[in-house]
Order: C-alpha cells, then structure tokens, then sequence
C-alpha cells in the first residue's frame, strides 16, 4: 500500500474492533427487530443484513458509547420504510413462520395465543406495532423509541397504550370471548408457562 | 370506614380489572417471548461473513 496521505486519521482499526465487536452483539436484536416488521425470515434477515452493512458503512458517524442499539435499530427502521418492502401484511401472517414459531413453544395451550398474537399485531396500524415493539419487547425507553422513530415521546405513549388496548380487544374477541371463565385460566397458565421458560433460560 | 359495604358491585369491577391486567401482562409476556425466541436463534453464519467481507475491503483501502 502506498503511503498514508497526511489528512488525520480520525478512526483506528482499533476503534473498527470495537465497532464490530459490539455490532455482531446486536445482529440478534437487529434480526428480531426485523422479523417483526418483515415477517417472513428470509426477507427479514435480507433487512437485518443490509440494516447491518448500512451501520458498519456509517461507522465513521457512529459515537462509541452512545447507544448503538437504538441506532442500529433506526437504520434498520428507516431501511425498510425506505425500500417500502411489501412483504410485512402477508407475512406476518405467513403460516409457515407460525408454525416453526408454534413447534419451538412446546405447549398444547400456547401455540393459538402466539398465533393469535401474530395475528393481533398484524392487524394494528403498523405505527402502533413498532412502537408496541419497541417499548414492550425490544426493551427500549420510551424516549429511545421516539427516537428510532423519529417522533414525539408523546406520541409513542399514545401509540403504545393505543395498541396494547387494541391487541388487548382483539385478542379477547377472537379466543377469550368464547368463555368468559376460561379467560383468567389461560392468561394464567401462559403466564406460568413463560414463568417457567423464563426460569430455564 | 365504610366496611359494611360489601359492594358486589365494586368486587366484581376490581376483579375485572385484575383480569384485564392480567391479560395485558400475559400480552406482553409473549410480545417478549415472541421477541426473544429470533434474538436466541442461531446467527446464520451469512451475517458474519459479510462484515467480515466488508472488514477486509476497508482495512484493504487503508
């Protein structure tokens, strides 16, 4: 290689280390993140990579120590929109998916309210479900979410109590509504369940 | 204190209330568990041969 010209180098190879490093922590993230607005896995992870490729591409704009967690994510976020992938309404709804989604469970009662989760979610306006994501598995702060999103604090609060009472509506008339007294014994049984997933994690 | 007031009324909203927080967590719980289960998936190895790919462009390019 020739010689190095003499503007300063503003990034060490080490700095890229470390970039990297924390860059391959988050691609789980990234993917989940992306399965939720995709829904089918394939062009999801086509999303998670190229949301990936555009973070390490922008490295240099990247400070390390700010959370790059919430910055991944809003590329990731502003990818899709920007591509205006189609995939997400069909295949949130994709059988397959749901049903890998299904075996992975592992009990004759949580399958349906998974499915019916999947299904839930697909009916909400898409800015309720990212928010909902966000805050309520994604484990971001509201203001973070604001951020990926590109919004007022405010209006993710409102978006993510809008889809949690609409979720809430939804899932209660497909399956709960059936049997009113059955309700709180399922809801308890997932919760005990999850309890004991959690645990063995 | 008023604690003659059985209030059947007042039993049954509260009680409703415990069952709608307890749906919204039981939502939530699974919103998590749906989350996580991709999170745990096995990265396929694609992810990391493209930025290892693209590491060794740029430190190429100096």
């Amino acid at each position: 290689m020739a010689e190095e010209n003499a503007t300063p180098k503003p990034r060490q190879p080490a700095d890229d280390n470390a970039f990297k490093r924390e860059l391959v922590q988050l691609i789980p993230h990234l993917r989940a993140f992306a399965r939720t607005l995709c829904g089918d896995p394939a062009a999801a992870d086509d999303l998670a990579q190229d949301a990936m490729m555009k973070a390490w591409d922008a490295r240099n704009s990247f400070q390390m120590g700010t959370n790059m967690k919430a910055w991944t994510f809003m590329i990731l976020r502003n990818q899709f929109y920007s591509e205006k992938r189609r995939s997400w309404r069909q295949s949130q709804l994709d059988q397959e998916a749901a049903e890998r989604t299904l075996v992975a469970v592992d009990d004759p009662e949580a399958p349906v309210a998974l499915d019916e989760l999947r299904q839930g979610l697909a009916m909400l306006p898409p800015e309720q479900r990212e928010a909902l994501i966000l805050v309520g598995a994604g484990g971001f702060a509201y203001e973070e979410a604001a951020e990926i999103c590109g919004c007022a604090v405010g209006t993710v609060k409102s978006r993510v109590s809008r889809a949690r009472r609409a979720l809430h509506a939804i899932l209660d008339e497909g399956n709960y509504d059936r049997d009113g007294a059955a309700a709180g014994d399922a809801m308890r049984s997932i919760l005990a369940d999850a309890e004991r997933l959690s645990t063995v994690r | 204190m008023i604690e003659q007031r059985p209030s059947e009324e007042r039993r049954k909203s509260s009680a409703a209330m415990d069952e709608a927080r307890l749906r919204q967590q039981a939502i939530g719980v699974r919103l998590r568990q749906m989350f996580d289960e991709v999170v745990n998936e096995q990265v396929p190895d694609e992810f990391l041969e493209i930025l290892r790919r693209a590491d060794s462009r740029s430190s190429e390019k100096g």
